[in-house]
């Protein structure tokens, strides 16, 4: 089965820790992920910028002929931001959790969610910025 | 269990808006600032054992609430009875209410507010600086002065009477009419891009002090924009601010020299940083409301997105910088167009531009080293050495004194032979 791991944290915080602390943070990641790729049982791993970057898109009421509208800003204001995911395929929740307990939970809090669906395709980020 | 440095972190992030909300509860700014730091003594001691508040923000609202009204009894001198600082992470209700009021536009304006104080026009640029150093961003005196290079006694009298004088707009706590939230907004605006700039431009102080002055002006534009979330021009100051401090590994050298633009090495710029800038250009220009900071990140997304200086895009440069300038008419984005006109059309056609603005710019030193490289350009050693000369003997900087001289024998072993 396939778990998606979502991290959430509050924005701005990771960056006024200590910089050992942050390096400690990052080690976890770079450490977790290099396990998760030797015994390959991970997906796309994800981290997304900051809120302020993003537009949500809403459709008017069902009927309505105006276009969808666009607003700047996430989709919900929310005390703790959706920061980024992994996707890693395990056998059990438990074996999902475990993977989840080695990620850096001292300014975030991760939601261990299983997949309904996967699909598309492999794809290589554009790298011109 | 939190540790110390964690807690300062939630406490640092949670700063502004906080201290702005206690602001408006009090109607005192300085009875505020007390309460704030009261609240974050309790927060402490309250994190430290208990783990951090699920809403740091609101916990030390409430808590700062509690303590102003603990500190109102004590100074009337009544017997207290000390308000707990346990404040339960469950009471959904009093987190409701100030969630609610950290949502609304009220508790917007009063971010803007406590900015829009520290830009009170009686206060020259510098105290600005210092004051919201101080109060929005929670430096100490110490750390000021170390920023400015004065004595932390002289730094913390200016900031005093800063203070009192910017004190005035804190406690008014009127609704700003549209027109007057958009003045504030400018105001604001430049004031953190004037904060970033003390920390790019100076060369002078230690750098890791002048590189973290670049990141709190990129804090308070964050802020900022997430208040605002609709403004095309706080999206260009946040985007300028990104992708000139992308920049900043590479800017300056092994002896603190500042490198130019098309000499430094361009693996070191941060990609991400020019990524997130990108993105808000993008962002702000559907808006379909350009202004001269969107205008100007747009200028500098050029620079950072050309992997050598060769293949900057400098049409599109000239044609920024063309906006830029009926936007905002000045001889100093006169003189840079001129430059993006020296790749794109020669030396010549760049002269014939920069050599009207020679009144305007007399006492401006980046006029006659442009003139000097336009001259070298155009094989007239001689001009060129006259407008170096000139160039020096307008006060220039040890590193740009270093930077002319250096131009100045290179160009003279040249003509040698």
């Amino acid at each position: 089965m396939l778990y998606s791991i979502l991290i959430y944290g509050v924005e701005g915080v990771f960056e006024r820790l200590p910089a050992d602390e942050q390096d400690a943070h990052m080690k976890k990641h770079t450490d977790l992920q290099g396990e998760l790729i030797a015994t390959g049982q991970v997906g796309p791993i994800v981290q997304l910028m900051d809120t302020t970057t993003a537009v949500t898109v809403r459709g008017d009421p069902p009927g309505s002929k105006e276009p969808p509208m666009v607003l700047d800003g996430p989709f919900a204001e929310t005390k703790e931001q959706f920061l980024g995911f992994y996707m890693v395929d395990c056998a059990t929740i438990e074996e999902a959790i475990e993977i989840a307990k080695k990620l850096p939970l001292g300014v975030a809090a991760v939601e261990v969610r299983p997949v309904q669906w996967f699909g598309g395709l492999p794809m290589d980020p554009a790298g011109d910025g | 269990m939190a540790d110390t440095g964690r807690i300062d972190a939630y406490i640092r992030a949670a700063r502004p808006r906080a201290l702005a909300a206690l602001t408006r509860y009090f109607g005192d700014f300085d009875f505020a600032e007390e309460a704030f730091q009261e609240a974050c003594l309790r927060a402490v001691r309250t994190w430290s054992a208990d783990g951090i508040a699920r809403d740091p923000t609101a916990w030390l609202i409430i808590a700062g609430r509690n303590a102003g009204i603990d500190l109102k009894r004590s100074k009337q001198n009544r017997p207290t009875e000390l308000l707990t600082d346990n404040i339960p992470d469950t009471d959904a209700d009093i987190e409701d209410e100030v969630v609610e009021q950290l949502d609304s536009h009220v508790y917007r304006d009063d971010v803007l507010r406590l900015l829009f104080m520290c830009c009170h026009p009686d206060l020259k640029p510098g105290d600005q600086l210092a004051l919201a150093l101080k109060i929005v961003v929670g430096f100490s005196v110490e750390e000021i002065a170390r920023a400015f290079i004065v004595r932390p006694k002289a730094m913390e009298q200016r900031i005093t009477r800063a203070k009192k004088k910017a004190a005035v707009i804190a406690n008014a706590l009127e609704t700003p009419s549209p027109k007057e939230r958009t003045a504030r907004l400018s105001a604001v605006i430049a004031m953190i891009y004037l904060l970033f700039n003390e920390g790019y431009s100076a060369d002078h102080g230690e750098t890791h002090i002048r590189i973290s002055l670049c990141e709190e002006a990129i804090r308070l534009a964050r802020l900022l924009l997430r208040l605002f979330q609709g403004q095309a021009e706080v999206m260009g100051l946040l985007a300028l601010c990104l992708l000139h401090h992308s920049r900043y590994k590479a800017r300056i050298g092994d002896d603190e020299m500042l490198v130019p633009l098309n000499e430094q090495d361009r693996d070191l710029w941060q990609r991400e940083l020019i990524n997130e800038g990108c993105v808000l250009i993008e962002k702000a220009l559907r808006k379909g409301t350009p202004g001269p900071y969107q205008i100007q990140a747009a200028i500098a997304a050029v620079h950072c997105t050309a992997s050598t200086e060769e293949e900057t895009d400098w049409h599109e440069i000239e044609r920024l910088y063309a906006a830029l300038q009926v936007i905002q008419p000045s001889p100093i984005i006169a003189l840079n167009k001129a430059v993006a006109v020296s790749k794109t059309t020669g030396a010549q056609a760049a002269l014939d531009l920069v050599e009207p603005l020679s009144n305007q710019l007399q006492n401006y030193l980046h006029y006659h080293t442009t003139l000097a490289a336009l001259l070298i350009e155009l094989n007239q050693p001689e001009d060129a050495k006259q407008a170096y000369q000139k160039a020096l003997s307008l006060g220039p900087t040890e590193a740009e004194a270093r930077y002319i001289k250096s131009k100045m024998a290179s160009f003279d072993k040249k003509t040698l032979h």
